[in-house]
């Protein structure tokens, strides 16, 4: 019924699921910047950038094409800067005409807005390849290690071991409400009721989820305190990063200078 | 599969590295005191709590209505976090809410996190509180202030957020101030509208079955006068500027000398280092091409490679 | 009225390659009182989220003599009154009165006939001083109660409960399965109360693996301890 449901993790035995988390967060976060900093229209970089990912994709084995379909979650953002093309002064490129309006395209305003939208398709194939790649909890630790507050990244793991057990539950119920959502056979009775109506419906069911959240977490609260919780959490040492590792966070972070300098260069 | 435009998010590549920059630097202050302050508040009970309510308001975002035809609406819940946890436990959990979003479903981008925690988790919470707490006083406690209170929490948080997501659109150069700000705001002024009627159904159970879950978002925060001039200061910051900069597209440029800001970075390099630095490399259209053939050579050997280690694995 | 529930050779794979049905064929006639037995993920749910389209497999259903399909569906729900087996899962209003409204109110009936069925499917249920009680607070078994009164306000044709006896204590198994006798509608009804089974349903339907293993009488099925031993059942001993 929804996107949200899975895991997104896909377990596999590739280069890339082997790396460390560390080393994926770090360097995916490094790769993202990078694509942020390239000024618009340099297309030789945006191209090795966009080659770039899909070679990672490729060693990992999760498929390309898996890749690119979750992608297109960006796309509906586009519509956002599609104005641009129109706004940005620059030579004209065509004009459309819709009733009484002429818009002109420019150049430096399409140049502008297919920057943003490979920018944002790079980007967010990299972020679906981190998390495709690596398990969760392996996230969680790489951001202890990478000093994100320890209360917060236990709070991240909390959420995250609820969230498809909250999920299922939210689905039951969402299932239990179209199951009663009928038609009379009176062909005279409009089905659906008022707007308002079914927004408090849909309120009333997240208010019992929340409700069941809070009666969950104090019995969550009680079973950790049975197993010694004293408001501390403690985990266990982070692995040793291998050379390996190592060899591919120095060198990720020269490639991504290099083309960064050579889009500042070019 | 059921998606919904969810224009609250931001994705990667729509913010200016600046833009992006100066809300990290902000939300990560604000979240920094907001951990001191949960901290200090030695409530070891609310860490599992306030994970599983991150989970719920997660879940309880996929519940959705269907407003007309193909359209549905549903919660952001910034203010529901806010009235049952108060202000700082419900900026931790907002925060999660939208990172884990980011890392997780690419719900919003990863260098754009900070301000989508700034919009909605900061934003979103702060004026959520200021509304509430102001209701809550000029009703007395009554009953009419937990649901008209809440209404008007959920409409001005999505609405003040809203704003903040168009202009900092603006700021980027990603899409004109006096396009993207009218559309932000007239947009979440109806999505607003189910968010308070959602709210308030939300509020309706629970004040029927646990009204004292209620408590807590009512009662005075430490720190709590803060963040209620911070919310007003918001909002009353996007409200002035958003229409000034909407009327005046090019207005936006002396706040923000976006472009100015990039080209002037550039120049100095343009002017030292002439274009046949890269020896053979003269004009970009050839660049092109030629990134075009390593990058594919590239993908090419990468896959090759793969499919030579695949082959050996399965017959070794 | 039709009352009855046709199933032709329906498969039914989930999403994560989970082959959860393989061709069920069913036929259940009208006023007839089925019951379904079978393990843990045997297909029994999602069997019963087909009856009304929640789920989609390959294959024929006509459920209360309409086919089940996308411009049927909100017509099929209201024939078929489906309860779910967490009672949590149906009952998100503040009080126990919306809850059962909420069907007769989505089907756009006036104010007054809402209120008239509100009562008496409480009636029925035996819970008629319930209507202004918080659903949070009541018990498991007035739970399962009012979820029942949920369905029975849309005046189904078909009543199809997924465990209704599951988790309940004594007293409150017993008056279920009176108000179930008491019942005169088509019912098709997932369970693992053998007991509850052998009282009521003179007709029980055994799944294993997303498959039918055996559909017959009762009497005769339950007295066959190498077929229930087959597929992950027993007979509770009475001596």
């Amino acid at each position: 019924m929804h996107v949200h449901y899975q895991d997104p993790y896909r377990p596999g035995r590739s280069l890339i699921h082997a790396l460390d988390a560390r080393v994926k967060l770090l360097v995916t976060i490094a790769f993202i910047l990078t694509v942020a900093l390239i000024p618009p229209g340099f297309w030789p970089v945006y191209i090795l950038l966009l080659s770039l990912i899909i070679s990672v994709e490729i060693l990992s084995e999760i498929g390309v094409v898996y890749v690119l379909r979750r992608s297109i979650l960006v796309l509906p953002f586009m519509l956002a800067a599609l104005p641009i093309i129109f706004t940005l002064q620059g030579a004209p490129l065509f004009t459309l005409s819709l009733g009484g309006w002429t818009l002109t395209a420019t150049q430096t305003g399409m140049e502008r807005f297919i920057s943003i939208v490979l920018k944002s398709w790079t980007s967010v194939q990299a972020a679906i390849v981190l998390t495709s790649t690596t398990p969760f909890p392996d996230l969680l630790l790489a951001m202890r290690s990478v000093k994100i507050p320890r209360m917060l990244v236990t709070i991240f793991g909390m959420m995250w071991r609820y969230l498809f057990v909250l999920g299922d539950e939210t689905l039951r119920m969402m299932r239990a409400r179209a199951s009663r959502s009928g038609q009379s056979d009176t062909p005279s009775l409009k089905a659906g009721g008022s707007i308002i109506w079914r927004a408090h419906v849909t309120g009333g069911m997240a208010g019992s989820l929340f409700i069941r959240a809070f009666e969950r977490s104090d019995r969550i609260y009680m079973a950790m305190v049975a197993r010694g919780y004293d408001g501390d959490v403690r985990t266990l040492a982070q692995p040793k990063t291998s050379l390996l590792n190592w060899l591919v966070l120095v060198f990720s972070l020269l490639l991504f200078t290099a083309l960064l300098a050579l889009a500042y260069l070019l | 599969m059921l998606y919904s435009v969810e224009p609250m998010h931001i994705p990667d590549g729509f913010l200016s590295v600046p833009v992006a920059a100066v809300l990290w630097i902000v939300s990560i202050i604000v979240v920094g005191y907001a951990l001191m302050r949960v901290n200090k508040d030695l409530d070891e009970r609310k860490v599992p709590l306030m994970g599983v309510l991150a989970a719920a308001i997660f879940a309880g975002q996929m519940l959705n209505f269907t407003v007309i035809g193909g359209t549905s609406g549903h919660l952001m819940g910034a203010a529901i976090a806010t009235i049952l946890l108060g202000p700082w436990a419900a900026v931790l959990v907002m925060t999660t809410v939208v990172s884990v979003q980011a890392l997780i479903f690419q719900d919003g981008g990863l260098l754009v996190l900070g301000a989508n925690i700034f919009n909605m988790a900061i934003v979103g919470v702060a004026v959520s509180y200021m509304v509430y707490t102001t209701f809550q006083k000029l009703s007395g406690g009554k009953k009419w202030g937990v649901f008209a209170g809440g209404f008007a929490a959920a409409w001005f948080s999505i609405e003040v957020a809203a704003l903040g997501v168009g202009l900092q659109l603006a700021l980027s150069g990603t899409s004109p101030a006096n396009i993207a700000i009218p559309t932000m705001a007239g947009i979440h002024a109806l999505i607003g509208i189910g968010e308070g009627l959602i709210t308030v159904g939300t509020l309706a159970v629970i004040y029927a079955a646990r009204p004292d879950l209620l408590r807590a978002g009512a009662e005075p925060s430490p720190g709590g006068v803060l963040l209620w001039v911070a919310g007003l200061a918001i909002a009353a910051a996007l409200a002035i500027i958003s229409p000034l900069a909407s009327a005046h597209p090019d207005g936006l440029e002396w706040i923000a000398e976006q472009q100015g800001f990039l080209t002037t970075a550039k120049e100095p390099i343009y002017n030292i280092i002439p274009d046949y630095v890269f020896p053979g490399v003269t004009n970009e259209a050839l660049a092109t091409i030629l990134a075009g053939i390593t990058g594919t050579l590239i993908v090419f050997a990468v896959a090759l490679i793969v499919a030579y280690t695949r082959r050996s694995r399965q017959t070794a | 009225m039709h009352h009855s529930i046709e199933i032709e050779n329906l498969s039914f794979k989930y999403p994560d390659g989970h082959q959860a049905l393989r061709d069920v064929c069913l036929h259940i006639e009208p006023c007839e009182k089925v019951a379904l037995v079978g393990p843990n993920g045997a297909g029994k749910s999602t069997l019963i989220l087909h009856l009304n389209g929640i789920l989609t497999g390959e294959g024929d259903i006509r459920s209360a003599g309409l086919e089940v399909k996308k411009e049927n569906l909100e017509r099929i729900r209201a024939r078929i009154g489906l309860v779910f087996q967490s009672p949590e899962d149906q009952l998100f209003s503040p009080t126990v009165l919306d809850d059962v409204a909420f069907g007769p109110m989505y089907q756009g009936l006036p104010e007054d006939e809402v209120q008239a069925r509100v009562f008496e499917a409480l009636e029925v249920v035996g819970m008629g001083e319930y209507g202004a009680r918080v659903s949070h607070h009541l018990s498991l078994g007035e739970k399962k109660r009012i979820a029942i009164a949920t369905v029975l306000s849309m005046t189904p044709e078909v009543l199809v409960l997924d465990e209704p006896t599951s988790g309940l204590d004594p007293r409150a198994r017993r008056a279920l399965i009176n108000l179930l006798r008491e019942l005169d509608l088509t019912m098709l009804v997932s369970s693992h109360d053998m007991l509850m089974v052998r009282e009521l349903f003179p007709r029980v339907v055994i799944m294993d693996e997303g498959q039918i293993v055996a559909d017959g009488q009762t009497r005769e099925l339950l007295d066959d301890a190498a077929l229930l031993e087959a597929h992950g059942l027993e007979m509770p001993d009475l001596q």
